[in-house]
């Protein structure tokens, strides 16, 4: 059970949260400028790193907000959260 | 009186005072308060508890703890449970139980037991009362940390509970934890799951060992969920046997457990025993038993210089035989002598000598018991010198102390905990203000040799019988097998063989099986490595992880304003979610059949009304709503006028549907959608996720008001007579109150916004109403439509009047693979938007595909009801396999209106096939059917004005 450090809440139990993928993937601007091949990738394709990964994470049992971590997907650790609209924090 | 022939006249930690009568495979036995199952069995002789799951051979008690791999017992009375080790069920008056050759049986009746759970944070957890773990503890709560020490025993103490003194300041830390105002002591407490960020689950046994004497207003286990800042594991070791044949006759028993027996529990569990040693440890078991008046014949030593302890024994007349080992045992079922030889190099040599014995204590070494430590995501290192995996590091806050991480002299062990404890605490934020007191226990000045690593002694006859896993009954000779077939890595033979996969996970058995191994391969044990050790440690039982949440506690209930009178009124319900949904209203004598038959009668003939209140409800509003629900919804919104209905539909990203429902457009800035009943949680979610990560500059809000209204549908020709009865103000012909249009009016004097929407293709209204005034509503309807034959109708009759019209059920008839081309539907989707979500994917070459699957009605022959997920074919005879698939049948109903059966279907090329026969095979039939466009009753709409 991660605890996870809701920017707007605090430390909470991961039970309250909801995942929601990868972060930093935009819905795009013309999405009728894209070729399948673009578009399949927006829909479909996720990167699977063994290490630090940016994602999605909503509140959902709490404030309700959406926002974004960057969890280590080999240890768990969450090693950056930050509000929507904010820059992805330089891990180092 | 049952007689304990193998009762000590004195001593242990038993209650003399307190006999408790027992029965085991049906013999009628006495035991003592503070006996567990097997001490007491041991003391009345038993030593055979079972036969292995395997071979059927006889087994016996092997441990005294939660290691044990032999005696799993099925408790029978006072309540039925399976496998529990006899070495861990403390003995209660009436225990009734008995062996259990590898299985148990789950009770048959309902558990009358309560169970709960706790959650607790502190700044350190120990687990483990030891000697390492009270350190550990003591260090910490002086500090004025938060602290909780769990142990799964019902006395402070550990592995001290096994020897002949045990210090009183074991019983005195734990009273002084007990007094701590920010300590907690969890006796009879499991600590089984060591999860992510320091979260631990534990199972704490109440009132298990009171039998039917547990006062019923005591839950019988307590799961607890502790997050601790900082975790000291002092769990301490595990010891193992050696692989020799015969190694598993009962008799055979682990030496530290048969010393355990002799102290805490005064029962000698032989006559006359022979020790089997690679190390120090055993010589203590030799000697309290010796002392206890058990004729230890000899200590067979594999080490060539054993060191002080052998000089110990022989000084108490005790026969050492370094440089030995056991070949084998022999006896039937129970071990009568015990061969033993020379072993050097590895090699056995000079004569045997059999000593008649019937009792054969074993020590191949201690394993550290890492089980918490690796489940934390801690890595296990091969200590050469220890023979054992020991802890190396770990990300999460957590510290091993003592025996856990092979410290095994008292001394070293309180040192190790008290060291471990202040630094957690100080870590948790704490300063050990006061120096720590000393150590009271002395250290040893006996020459102590190192312990042997011996995993396998060889012969004399093959290996079959030599045993590494007792309870999979897995031996050297399936080792080799399995090595010899090519299997290299440890988790593949633990697969392979079974080894380590049976109710104790291999506590006694895993490292041995790596030694085992690593000598097949002539590899290092440090090279193989170990198994992944996951939760629970120890088994849990199901009611106890479920605690209070069963029966009407598993899941919320919701019913609407209404339930009341849809319960007087005979209603049957089904769950739809986790609402509770009359499902349709019998009158005497009907079945299921004939009431849906009369009220689907009733709405498309007269007037009838359902419980609508389930529908999900969001209100948007702000000045970007309308912009944001274009977005949202394939059709157009925001040119929706104020007073209007539409209908809408939305996909996800991908372009398939997601839901569907009415948009109304309360004012310009405000819409009320209603969303599928099941999913309205999941479209506030999916609504909120754009809003919040992708469009936040959109001005827009979103609220579930799904409670906030109840809702009622008066549906069918005669429906406007009663509602033109109810609201007088309410110009209720078509031309003033036109399709898809809403009012506010007073409907029995109650404020009302009224909507005429249509789900059954009749003439209909939806009134909605505050939820407080939805009974007062209800029973002016059912008044005021009595003379028309009004009838209450549940979901089954809503969805066969649907289904007649080929309206599709998200989620029924369509499954996340279906476009709103699909289903027919494209005239909901715009050309016009430049975008909306799932617009693109519409563009991608598979939706575009003329062989999609699609919605389609099918017309059985024969007036069959067909089975909902029944699959189409082609052809009167089935092709040979893999049969080629058509489609699959989404809803099926029996038609009043049509005089018949039909069925909705997704069929590939469905549009194509209007007019063809297809089949649906149902059993060892194939039932013709014939494809026809969805929609069956009323296709030029001509009914919605009534
Ligand atoms: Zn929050």
């Amino acid at each position: 059970m991660l605890l996870i450090p809701c920017p707007w809440c605090g430390p909470r139990d991961e039970a309250e949260f909801g995942y929601g993928g990868q972060a930093h993937v935009p819905y795009p601007e013309d999405p009728t400028a894209l070729t399948d091949e673009e578009w399949a990738r927006y829909l479909f394709f996720r990167n699977n790193p063994k290490g630090p990964h940016p994602e999605r994470w909503c509140h959902a049992a709490g404030c309700r907000r959406w926002f974004n971590a960057v969890r280590n997907t080999a240890t768990n650790e969450i090693l950056a959260v930050y509000r929507v609209g904010e820059p992805r924090p330089v891990i180092v | 009186m049952t007689p304990q022939p193998f009762r000590l006249p004195d001593g242990g930690r038993i209650s003399r005072g307190a006999p408790l009568a027992f029965r085991f495979d049906g013999v009628a036995y006495q035991g003592y308060r503070g006996d567990t199952l097997a001490s007491a069995l041991l003391a009345a002789g038993v030593h055979q508890t079972s036969t292995s799951v395997r071979l059927g051979r006889p087994r016996g008690i092997f441990t005294a703890g939660v290691e044990e791999p032999n005696a799993i017992v099925q408790i029978e009375a006072p309540f039925p449970e399976p496998m529990l080790p006899a070495t861990t069920v403390e003995l209660y008056d009436g225990l009734v139980a008995g062996g259990l050759p590898g299985q148990g049986r789950l009770a048959t009746e309902p558990d009358p037991a309560r169970y709960d759970a706790r959650y607790a944070h502190c700044d350190v957890l120990v687990v483990g009362a030891g000697p390492a773990g009270l350190a550990a503890a003591a260090a910490a709560a002086r500090t004025g940390a938060r602290v909780i020490l769990a142990d799964d025993q019902p006395e402070p103490g550990g592995s001290l509970l096994g020897t002949a003194e045990i210090p009183d300041w074991a019983a005195e830390t734990g009273s002084e934890l007990d007094a701590a105002s920010e300590a907690r002591v969890l006796r009879r407490t499991m600590v089984f799951g060591y999860y992510d960020d320091n979260y631990l689950l534990a199972a704490e046994r109440r009132t298990n060992h009171l039998g039917s004497q547990a006062p019923s207003r005591l839950s019988r286990e307590r799961i607890w969920h502790i997050r601790a800042r900082q975790v000291v594991l002092a769990t301490g070791a595990h010891e193992r046997s050696v692989a020799f044949a015969g190694n598993d006759r009962p008799g055979v028993m682990l030496a530290a457990a048969a010393r355990t027996y002799v102290n805490r529990y005064a029962v000698a569990p032989g006559r006359r025993a022979v020790v089997f040693t690679t190390g120090d440890s055993a010589y203590c078991a030799a000697l309290d038993l010796a002392a206890a008046g058990v004729d230890v014949a000899a200590v067979v030593d594999a080490r060539p210089e054993p060191g002080g302890a052998a000089e110990r024994a022989a000084r108490a007349g005790i026969e050492v035989l370094a440089g030995h080992a056991v070949t084998g045992t022999s006896g039937e079922p129970r071990v009568a002598s015990v061969a033993v030889r020379a072993l050097c190099a590895a090699e056995l040599t000079g004569p045997a000598r059999e000593f008649a014995a019937d009792l054969l204590l074993v020590s191949g070494g201690w394993n550290p018991v890492a089980h918490l430590f690796s489940q934390a995501g801690g890595q296990l290192r091969y200590d050469a010198g220890l023979g054992a995996f020991v802890p190396d590091g770990c990300r999460q806050a957590v510290r091993v102390a003592g025996a856990a991480r092979g410290v095994f002299d008292l001394p070293g062990c309180l040192a190790d905990g008290a060291e471990a404890g202040r630094r957690a605490a100080e870590d948790a934020g704490f300063t050990a203000a006061r120096p720590l007191p000393p150590t009271s226990a002395a250290g040893s000045a006996e020459r102590s040799a190192p312990s042997a690593h011996l995993w396998v002694v060889p012969g004399p006859d093959g290996f079959g019988t030599h045993f590494v896993d007792l309870q999979r009954d897995v031996t050297v000779a399936d080792l080799a097998r399995a090595t010899g077939a090519g299997l290299r890595s440890v988790e593949h033979l633990k697969r392979y063989t079974t080894a380590g996969t049976a109710h104790d996970q291999g506590k006694t058995s895993g490292v041995l099986t790596s030694g085992v191994i690593a000598q097949l391969l002539g590899v290092e044990v440090a090279e193989l490595g170990t198994t992944t050790f996951r939760p629970p440690y120890t088994p849990v039982s199901f009611a106890a992880l479920a605690g209070r949440n069963r029966g009407v506690l598993h899941d919320p209930v919701r019913v609407t304003a209404l339930h009341d009178w849809h319960l007087a009124h005979g209603a049957r319900f089904e769950n739809v979610g986790q609402w509770h949904r009359p499902w349709y209203y019998p009158r005497d004598g009907e079945d299921m059949a004939a009431a849906v038959a009369r009220e689907c009668r009733a709405a498309r003939e007269g007037v009838a009304f359902m419980d609508a209140s389930t529908l999900g409800k969001i209100d948007v509003q702000g000045p970007d709503a309308g912009d944001f629900l274009d977005r949202l919804y394939t059709n157009m919104i925001s040119t929706l006028r104020v007073g209007m209905i539409r209908y809408g539909v939305m996909c996800r990203a991908d372009g398939m549907v997601f839901d569907d429902g009415t948009v109304i457009r309360l004012a310009e800035d405000r819409f009320l959608l209603t969303t599928t009943t099941g999913n309205a949680a999941a479209v506030l979610d999916w609504m909120e996720e754009w809003l919040q990560t992708e469009w936040p500059d959109l001005r827009a809000h979103c609220t579930s008001v799904t409670e906030q209204w109840a809702t009622v549908a008066l549906v069918g020709p005669r429906s406007r007579e009663v509602l033109a009865g109810l609201a007088p103000q309410l110009a209720v012909d078509a031309c003033s109150f036109p399709f898809m249009a809403w009012r506010e009016t007073a409907v029995a004097g109650i404020p009302a916004r009224v909507c005429r929407i249509s789900f059954s293709g009749e003439l209909a209204y939806e009134i909605n109403v505050l939820p407080w005034y939805a009974t007062a509503l209800w029973e002016a309807l059912y008044e005021a439509g009595r003379p028309l034959g009004i009838t209450p109708y549940g979901t089954e009759t809503m969805h066969v009047l649907r289904a007649e019209k080929g309206y599709p059920i998200v989620g029924q008839d369509t499954d996340g693979t279906v476009t709103p081309q699909d289903l027919g539907m494209g005239w909901v989707v715009s050309k016009k938007k430049r975008d909306f979500i799932g617009k693109r994917s519409h563009l991608r070459a598979d939706t575009g595909r003329a062989d999609r699957k699609q919605l389609v009605a099918l017309l059985p022959q024969d007036d069959v009801l067909l089975p909902e997920g029944a699959q189409l074919v082609a052809g009167d005879r089935l092709a040979d396999p893999p049969v080629p698939m058509l489609g699959h049948i989404t809803s099926s109903y029996r038609s009043v209106a049509l005089g018949r059966t039909f069925a909705l279907a997704l069929v590939r090329s469905g549009r194509e096939r209007v007019g063809e026969r297809l089949y649906v095979p149902v059993g060892e039939e194939l039932i013709p059917v014939t494809v026809t466009g969805p929609v069956l009753y009323d296709p030029e709409g001509a009914r919605r004005d009534g």
